[in-house]
């Protein structure tokens, strides 16, 4: 089967997905609910004992909520794919003479669309309680690609993990606790500086922290007098992201959609 | 005559169980296949090995001529899909989800939206054509998922228990609407739990249990074996007992069940409601009261006790609803 239809079959897919999204649309309204909250609970709550170096806290803040808000969005992936298996409709599509992988890009490619969304509703947010973007259109626009493609990667990791779980209920329990822990063993929230050497290091290492990093660069969210840690994660962050990106990709695309090919309603 | 679906000793093991055992059958073109059997039987399983949505792990089997294992994507060009859960998205509307199925089978955009709208209207949804699926009936749905399986027109289709759960009165418009296909020359392979729904369908019949064919011909010839239908009374006195017993000997040549104990009598009789009148009038002049009467048809549990001795296992109505014989009998 040809890309080009994989592709056709994959937009066709996404855009039955996204008229869920506009047909319920309290689901995108629970979706950016959460992150607002975070927004406001750390610049107000625990921002006023946090101290980021050489920035506003708030600053410091915003590139990391993205982060972990549209790495939180891949959940919406892994539910959307175990809801289809629940519903019985994998079997329609498995049924029918459609790409294999039409269904997987489909939901992958309409997250997107929903996190894209769910970036400009915390874009204004952050720019209410006072998050400027302090760079140039480009590097703004590449900072947001970033966060986006970050979360594309994750996506596939979650898509695979919906086709394997026997529901929705064990896809939100698994990345909650899973994803929880990885956004906040990193920098998201707090300088890494004051971790204890082992968690230290993981958090250095970790992408969520290379590609907050990465975007806190591109809208010129830190202080140029300020070195960031040694670690060649944090000094390159958008090649480290984009490596991570490039893995994740190579591993998860095939895994699922040889998982797809199994996947078994009920 | 070609057989458009043919399955050679097709076999599927989960751990220990075997769900399918060696199943052979065959459909000639146009006609209807029921394949009949109580759940767990092995029905979806085949189904789904016939659709390739499932690799058997022995036997082979053709469909349309390309082979299910090797071929699937030709297979799946061919035909037509409808589960015993209506597979469509309840947040589309109908007209969106026939569309994007249309889409999906490879027609263009135009000549999808023609199939969805004609679709609707030949399935009587056209009101409801715009709504969410979400708000439509499960009799609706079913009718929506049907007509999934005929977008692209395909010459083969599966339909997996289409009426399970159903109400009576949709239960029959599916019926018209299968038997309206298959006149137009399409290949049908149906699963189902109810007799009746063989008998009004399939031109042939196969009763399967534990994945093995354990009788297999016309709905006739399947009732020939099971005996015909029965007249059942419950008295509502004991002392009315023998006399009840010599009015039914005389309305049948086959001899009287009787438990007395439920005070409960039973007799094969021919020419079903006319026989049960005359029945009723002779036990009426004879001035014996009646708690309770009945004409059954043979029912699965019939079947299966007929053809293997044992009731079949898994007919609890709480699990499937509709799947008890008062509902047979409802769906009448």
């Amino acid at each position: 089967m040809s890309a080009a239809k994989a592709l056709l079959d994959g937009a066709i897919v996404a855009k039955r997905n996204l008229i869920k999204i506009k047909r319920v649309p309290d689901l995108l309204v629970f979706s950016t609910i959460s992150p607002i909250m975070f927004i406001l609970l750390f610049a107000y709550v625990f921002g006023s004992a946090i101290k980021a170096p050489g920035v506003n806290y708030r600053e410091f803040l915003i590139p990391g909520i993205f982060a972990q808000t549209v790495i939180f969005g891949a959940t919406l992936t892994g539910a959307g794919m175990a809801d289809d298996i629940q519903k019985g409709i994998i079997d329609r599509f498995r049924s029918l003479p459609m790409s294999r992988s039409a269904v997987l890009i489909g939901r992958t490619g309409s997250d997107v669309a929903n996190n894209a969304l769910i970036i400009v509703v915390m874009s204004v947010t952050g720019l209410i309680i006072g998050w400027r973007i302090r760079s140039s259109v480009g590097e703004a626009i590449g900072g947001f690609l970033l966060l986006l493609v970050f979360a594309y990667a994750v996506s596939w990791i979650m898509a695979w993990v919906g086709l394997i779980v026997p529901s929705v209920e064990v896809v939100n329990n698994a990345s909650f606790i899973v994803i929880f822990p990885v956004t906040f063993i990193a920098n998201t929230f707090v300088p890494t500086a004051g971790f204890p050497a082992p968690l230290r290091f993981v958090a250095n290492w970790n992408p969520v922290s290379s590609v907050t990093q990465a975007a806190r660069d591109l809208f010129g969210n830190t202080n140029p007098n300020v070195q960031v840690p040694d670690y060649w994660s944090l000094r390159h962050p958008v090649s480290y992201t984009l490596i991570w990106v490039v893995l994740l990709l190579l591993i998860f695309i095939p895994l699922s959609v040889h998982q797809y090919q199994k996947a078994a309603s009920r | 005559m070609t057989d458009v679906i043919s399955a050679r000793g097709l076999v599927k093991t989960y751990g220990k169980l075997r769900a399918l055992d060696g199943l052979d059958l065959s459909v000639p073109q146009g006609s209807i296949l029921g394949l009949l059997g109580p759940n767990g039987a092995g029905k979806t399983t085949a189904v789904r090995i016939l659709t390739t949505l499932l690799d058997a792990d022995g036997g082979s089997a053709t469909v349309a001529g390309f082979d299910v294992a090797s071929q699937p994507g030709q297979v799946r060009a061919q035909l037509g899909l409808s589960g015993q859960y209506a597979a469509v998205d309840e947040y589309l509307t109908g007209y969106e989800n026939l569309n994007m199925v249309g889409r999906l089978y490879g027609l263009g955009r135009k000549r999808s939206r023609e199939r969805a709208r004609e679709l609707l209207d030949r399935f009587d949804l056209t009101e409801a054509a715009d709504r969410p699926v979400k708000t439509y009936s499960g009799g609706m749905r079913r009718r929506l998922d049907l007509a999934g399986a005929l977008v692209a027109a395909p010459p083969v289709l599966f339909l997996d228990e289409p009426t399970t759960g159903l109400d009576p009165r949709s239960r029959t418009a599916m019926w018209d609407v299968i038997l309206e296909l298959v006149r137009g020359g399409t290949t049908l392979l149906l699963t189902t739990q109810y007799l009746e729904e063989a008998d009004r369908l399939a031109d042939d019949i196969m009763v399967i249990d534990h994945g093995r064919t354990i009788a297999h011909g016309t709905a006739d010839q399947l009732k020939a074996r099971l005996g015909g239908e029965r007249v059942e009374i419950v008295l509502a006195r004991s002392e009315d007992l023998d006399s009840a017993r010599a009015v039914l000997s005389e309305l049948s040549d086959a001899s009287v069940d009787v438990d007395p104990q439920a005070r409960r009598l039973a007799v094969p009789v021919a020419g079903g409601a006319s026989a049960l009148m005359e029945t009723l009038r002779r036990l009426d002049e004879a001035q014996i009261a009646l708690l309770d009467v009945a004409l059954r048809r043979p029912t699965l549990d019939d079947v299966f006790l007929t053809l293997t001795g044992h009731p079949s296992e898994d007919s609890e109505p709480a699990e499937q609803p509709g799947a008890s014989p008062e509902a047979l009998e409802l769906g009448r």
